[in-house]
């Protein structure tokens, strides 16, 4: 019976981590105390990280904890996939086609989304954006990509 | 007079017109976060991060360092016009701030805020010109097993210190500092935890690590419940205070700063743990006790002290020995490495323009943060009201540009969306960001450290309880950690959060 889950899936995840720096570890030269390898400090922490989350786990029976609450897969979703996006046909498509998708598909999270307000923004921060990051700050990025004949 | 001197050089230095630029963009920007609810320093400085790197490292430094403690002016206007905190050091801000708004008295409010704000950061500018020299002249003389030693003390304390549950907060700080050695090792050159990927062989960038946590993963929380934004103060009346309120306010400033500057060295709690102290303390021996909480001037001069003068002296340990201790001193740390500055006791010997300029223009930046704040309230105000729907799709534009300007490579960008959703995930299990950034950039140093302690001792381990130096560290760190399992100490501490969370 689990009684504090923050605790139950912390733990495991730790573990997991653990067990994995360690495993990984094992690939590269443990070395001595003198002359320390490049596994030795990873499978102490490694190992540490393991026991932190086996007494997290042991704890997670025994001491009641507070419920994880909601997930919110709406924001959560929405803003990660945009930011993807935006890595994804930033250098494709250019700024003037990557900054209106980030606004957009973000905006889309929040509960009082407007077509009208979002699009405005959307020409607004664009337009600032190339003007201050490409022409002011030089960063080397396509106002309008190959993928558009840019 | 040797410090005068020295405050003589850091003003030179901080005085000059591009630095006094700098210095103002920076507490503007600080005053503009602190101000808006759900965008606090640690992700605007990491969004600055990239933009900085062109500029020379002194001048860098300075608007960095007026983006936090300008964050922390700002903070309470909003705690005191909305009843939000701006900043989570104002949070026991909104207590009586918003009371004495309601009653008619937002000016005085926010006259006891900036009043004391001021005096605090003057004092804590002093506190540093005058423990800096002799920490890093002690400092000097430390060996590899005293740094790791004290980083030890510096990851252990901000766990202590941290919220939440300390298991789970000491998980996160091994944690960081595995990430943290991701890429390629320095002595064999050997890829660690690389995958093969060609982009993982200089490891993850910290901004994209403190932008994804911070600034991501904020977003996402606070998605999940949008609070409306509306401020009921919109004409503020009797600016000035009145001889009463002055008298009032006199002891918990003094009593404020000296919670603050005390509290701000101790790694891992920055401004935020003062101002609860503040506020708690003086709830118990003010003279108007009854008032708390219904609109006392006290409860809004005590812990404003203190947030600013915390701002400033967690400084301290980051100019003089190189240990950051908190998220936003961690990202300086890792600029003032790009800027090929390594964070250090000997930071203030071999670049004391640097040092100074940095000190000097705390105490300007404090200069403009009274002018900006006090009679540009208007314009402040219009901008609590821009609504969070706007705000945050404007936050992902300039984090996404940033992080790609790094090494100009959408790399970054998907690595940030990544530590978007760990942050979150983490966060809804209890376990606080704030000490696995320290951790991350604490990690390859601590390595390094260990690593030449070890050479030295010729692989005994116990060099570091055999030097006493290191030893008195340790124990200082165990210390700690043994004082939470006290349920004296541990009922204050989580007093200490709840008092402002309820």
């Amino acid at each position: 019976m689990i009684r504090g889950s923050k605790d139950f899936w912390t733990g495991l995840i730790y573990i997991f981590i653990g067990v994995s720096a360690i495993l990984i570890a094992r690939d590269y030269g443990m070395g001595t105390g003198v002359k320390m390898g490049p596994a030795y400090f990873p499978t102490i922490l490694g190992g540490l990280l393991l026991v932190i989350g086996a007494i997290a786990v042991i704890r997670s029976f025994i001491v009641r904890g507070t419920p994880i609450s909601a997930f919110a897969f709406k924001g959560l979703i929405l803003v990660i996939v945009s930011t993807l996006v935006f890595g994804f046909v930033v250098r494709g498509a250019g700024l003037t086609v990557a900054l209106p998708l980030l606004i957009i598909i973000s905006a889309l999270a929040s509960e009082r989304f407007r077509w009208r307000s979002t699009l405005i923004m959307a020409v607004v921060l664009t337009i600032f954006c190339t003007v201050v990051f490409l022409k002011g700050l030089g960063i080397p990025l396509p106002i309008i990509g190959p993928w558009f004949g840019g | 007079m040797e410090l005068l001197s020295h405050l003589l050089l850091g003003l030179q230095t901080a005085a000059t017109p591009v630095n006094l630029f700098y210095c103002f963009i920076g507490v503007f920007l600080g005053t503009a976060i602190g101000v808006l609810p759900g965008l606090g320093p640690t992700a605007t400085i990491a969004m600055l991060l990239p933009v900085t790197f062109v500029l020379p490292p002194v001048t860098a430094l300075i608007m960095l360092a007026g983006i936090y403690y300008g964050s922390q002016y700002g903070g309470s206007t909003t705690s005191i016009l909305v009843n939000l905190p701006g900043e989570a050091a104002s949070v026991v801000t909104t207590l009586d701030g918003y009371q004495m708004a309601k009653q008619g008295r937002a000016g005085a409010a926010l006259a006891a805020s900036a009043i004391g704000s001021f005096f605090a950061g003057t004092v804590a500018t002093f506190l540093i010109a005058g423990f800096g020299p002799p920490l890093a002249a002690m400092a000097l003389k430390f060996g590899p097993a005293e740094f790791f030693s004290l980083m030890v003390l510096g990851l252990v304390a901000s766990v202590v210190l941290a919220q939440g549950s300390l298991l789970h907060a000491i998980g996160m700080v091994v944690l960081g500092l595995l990430l943290g050695l991701i890429g390629t090792d320095v002595n064999s050159g050997t890829q660690r935890f690389t995958f093969g990927i060609y982009e993982l062989a200089d490891g993850i960038g910290f901004v994209t690590v403190a932008m994804g946590m911070f600034g991501l993963g904020e977003i996402i929380r606070n998605l999940e419940n949008e609070e409306e934004r509306s401020v009921m103060i919109t004409k503020i009346t009797g600016l000035w205070p009145t001889r009463e309120d002055f008298k009032r306010m006199v002891a918990p400033i003094l009593r404020g700063t000296a919670i603050g500057s005390v509290l701000g060295i101790l790694p891992g709690s920055g401004s935020i743990l003062g101002s609860f102290a503040a506020y708690s303390i003086e709830k118990k021996v003010s003279k108007n006790r009854s008032e708390f909480g219904k609109g006392a001037i006290e409860g809004v001069a005590a812990p404003e002290s203190a947030n600013n003068a915390g701002a400033q002296t967690s400084f301290i340990p980051l100019l003089t020995l190189g240990i950051p201790s908190n998220p936003v001193s961690a990202l300086m740390v890792g600029a003032m490495i790009v800027h090929g500055i390594q964070p250090g006791p000997s930071v203030i010997n071999e670049q004391p323009a640097l040092f100074w300029g940095m000190i000097v223009s705390m105490w300007i930046g404090n200069l403009f943060l009274v002018i900006l704040n006090y009679p540009l309230i208007g314009m402040w105000v219009r901008m609590i009201m821009i609504p969070y729907q706007y705000l945050y799709p404007g936050i992902l534009v300039f984090t996404g540009i940033g992080v790609f300007s790094l090494k100009n490579t959408e790399f970054d960008v998907y690595f940030m969306a990544l530590f978007g959703v760990i942050g979150y995930v983490f966060s809804k299990l209890g376990c606080e960001p704030a000490p696995m950034l320290l951790a991350f950039i604490l990690g390859p140093l601590m390595e390094e450290y260990l690593r030449r302690a070890m050479l030295l001792s010729r692989g005994n381990p116990w060099v570091f309880i055999q030097r006493p130096i290191s030893a008195t560290l340790l124990a200082l760190a165990a210390l700690a950690l043994c004082s939470v399992l006290i349920p004296a100490f541990s009922k204050t501490r989580e007093e200490a959060f709840v008092e402002g969370s309820g």
